[in-house]
């Protein structure tokens, strides 16, 4: 009886928010003023670091719309990352006239279906053991990677950066700044979209108890499928654009290890029970970050965002945003 | 032809040897994975503590690399009982082990990693013994010192512990926690402290296979990652919960892998872990010889 009315409450509200189409079209706003702000400042440090920041977003709500809607842990993380990014360097080698967003649906479209792959034949036992695959993941797809010569093979590969950016004018890296917060924006309104939809309801039954949520005629393994597909998609089109950001791409710096802690921290930090959490963790300790690659040095970032994350997940398990919800009850 | 042969065969047995090794960094897992059903998977961080313990003791103060890392496994131990407690108390009890536990040891993982970066440097380090070169003659083959050793040590220590568990009653109560944790209560056992000494071994195991590690190969902090699906593969392939299975997987792989190191090239061995625990998760989750 309380859940049920727990439930109408939680209806209610939803209700009371934005529609979809209209959460876009806020979403698109702000990404405008984001932008507008960036070239009014006008260096191109300002992009570079923006870019950083933007693209953690895309991740850490790419890994929470499964780790933190469902409850199962993605530590593969810079496996989808890194399919992305190479994806763009085979086509930037034998199609190099494609526009950059169609890159970018083409390593997404790749990531999802390597997710695919690892789900299927890992998702049906319990969750650990799809982690576990994951982590293998990381390190076979890099073993991949590091032996193809085409793409580079251990030595890596230079992706020339157009000088000028399309469409917009300016510098090359206002244009990959821009693609960005395009992709930023699909993958919030997904998310946002995923909470208050069936699915969501049914990412969440399984979150919360598997079995139940199997007995009452839930499609657990497909949803499940889904959820990965989505996730590693949306990981994989955050990797495509980073061979022309990086402009030189070797496997060390595709499979860095900053990709998979930060994707994980950032929405544990902010909070992974909705799209919130993993904006106000990336904009926190990216812009953190950011500022102590800049002041003292980049090994002890990722040291400070695995301090935080271990703090965070002993001392506040529901993030930021959770934090503030308890003081308004 | 004939070279093939002999190749094949000093392949095979050095992988025999190096699986020995598999099976000393694999215990820990066995045991917090297999028996406690908590997924640590930050233990190769821990095996790479112990390898700069034999690293200090060995280049600082001159011990054997084994025995220096002898000398400090109460202080292992006691660190995994810590590292337990602090689980229990913050997603054990709350039931929050999957999500959260998970990113947990994740966490630490990348913090002993970086720690370890910022005290020693990305250098590799190697250690000095009488073992760490020269071969053991048997005619057929020569079996290298520095694979010999950490062989023989990763057995020694599987057999002991088999014999703790076996034979002790903390042992047969590590065995039974996962299993019903009302029962050993009734057999007036604390399932927590239980778990606690439990986690304490697999630490302390942990230890021993990194001064193994150290003696086989130079070490540097991020190796430990290389080594997460590895011995992961290396559980789930023999079973969870069965030493004999764990041992008989870590074998297959060091075989596997070292075969496929000396006929495709070593840059591929890292993929063959990978192969194996996605074949066995998908055809018998199981194990060799799991329940």
């Amino acid at each position: 009886m309380a859940s049920l009315v727990a439930k109408q409450e939680e209806e209610r509200e939803g209700s009371r928010g934005l529609g979809n189409i209209a959460f876009i079209a806020v979403l698109a706003v702000a990404a405008a003023v984001i932008f507008g702000i960036t070239r009014w400042v006008g260096q191109s440090y300002a992009f570079f670091a923006a870019y950083v920041v933007v693209q953690y977003i895309v991740l850490g709500t790419a890994w929470n719309i499964l780790g933190g809607y469902t409850g199962y842990v993605n530590f593969g993380i810079t496996a989808f990352f890194a399919i992305g990014a190479y994806s763009t360097v085979v086509m930037y080698k034998l199609t190099p006239w494609m526009p950059l967003p169609v890159m970018v649906l083409v390593g997404g479209v790749l990531a999802a279906l390597v997710g695919l792959g690892t789900g299927y034949l890992t998702l049906r036992l319990r969750g650990v053991f799809f982690s576990i695959a994951t982590l293998a993941l990381a390190v076979v797809v890099q073993t991949l990677f590091t032996n193809w010569d085409f793409v580079g093979g251990a030595r890596g590969a230079y992706v020339l950066r157009p000088r000028l950016a399309p469409l917009i004018g300016g510098e090359y890296i206002q244009y990959l700044f821009l693609v960005m917060l395009g992709l930023c924006v699909i993958v919030l309104a997904t998310a946002r979209a995923i909470e208050r939809s069936a699915l969501g309801y049914g990412f969440a039954a399984i979150r919360d108890d598997e079995a139940a949520a199997e007995a009452s005629g839930v499609p657990t393994l497909r949803l499940k499928l889904i959820a990965t597909a989505l996730s590693g998609a949306f990981m994989g089109m955050a990797g495509a654009p980073l061979p022309y950001y990086v402009a030189y791409l070797d496997p060390a710096s595709g499979f860095s290890l900053n990709y998979a802690v930060n994707a994980i921290a950032m929405p544990l930090i902010g909070g992974t029970a909705n799209w919130v959490g993993p904006v106000v963790g990336a904009i926190l300790v990216g812009g953190l970050q950011q500022y102590i690659s800049v002041t003292i040095s980049s090994a002890v970032n990722v040291l400070i965002t695995g301090l935080l994350l271990v703090a965070f997940v002993i001392l506040a398990p529901q993030g930021i945003v959770g934090l503030f919800k308890r003081r308004q009850p | 032809m004939e070279a093939d042969a002999s190749l094949l065969i000093s392949a095979v047995v050095s992988g025999l040897l190096l699986g020995g090794f598999y099976a000393a960094v694999s215990v820990g897992v066995a045991i917090s994975f297999g028996m406690l059903d908590i997924v640590n998977i930050a233990h190769p961080a821990f095996i790479l503590l112990g390898s700069y313990v034999a690293f200090i003791g060995n280049t600082v103060f001159g011990i054997d690399p084994i025995l220096s890392v002898m000398i400090t496994l109460p202080a292992f131990y006691l660190l995994g009982m810590l590292a337990y407690q602090v689980y229990y108390v913050a997603f054990e009890r709350r039931d929050d082990q999957s999500l959260r536990g998970l990113s947990f040891f994740f966490g630490l993982l990348f913090i002993a990693e970086v720690g370890l970066i910022l005290v020693f440097g990305v250098d590799y380090r190697s250690v000095q013994a009488w073992y760490v070169s020269g071969n053991l003659n048997l005619g057929v083959v020569e079996l290298p010192w520095r694979l010999l050793v950490p062989f023989l040590l990763g057995l020694a220590m599987v057999g002991a512990l088999q014999i703790f568990l076996a034979r002790t009653f903390i042992g047969r109560a590590i065995q039974a926690v996962a299993q019903d944790q009302q029962a050993l209560r009734l057999m007036a056992a604390d399932p927590t402290k239980i778990k606690r000494i439990a986690f304490g071994l697999s630490f302390a195991t942990a230890a021993l296979g990194g001064a193994a590690m150290i003696i086989i190969q130079p070490i540097e902090p991020s190796i430990g990652r290389e080594y997460i699906g590895r011995i992961f593969a290396i559980c789930v392939l023999g079973g969870l919960g069965s030493f004999p299975g764990m041992v008989i997987a870590a074998l297959t792989l060091g075989v596997v892998e070292n075969i496929t190191a000396t006929f495709f090239g070593p840059s591929w061995a890292p993929a063959v872990s990978f192969g194996v625990l996605l074949i066995t998760l998908a055809v018998r989750p199981s194990g060799i010889l799991g329940r």
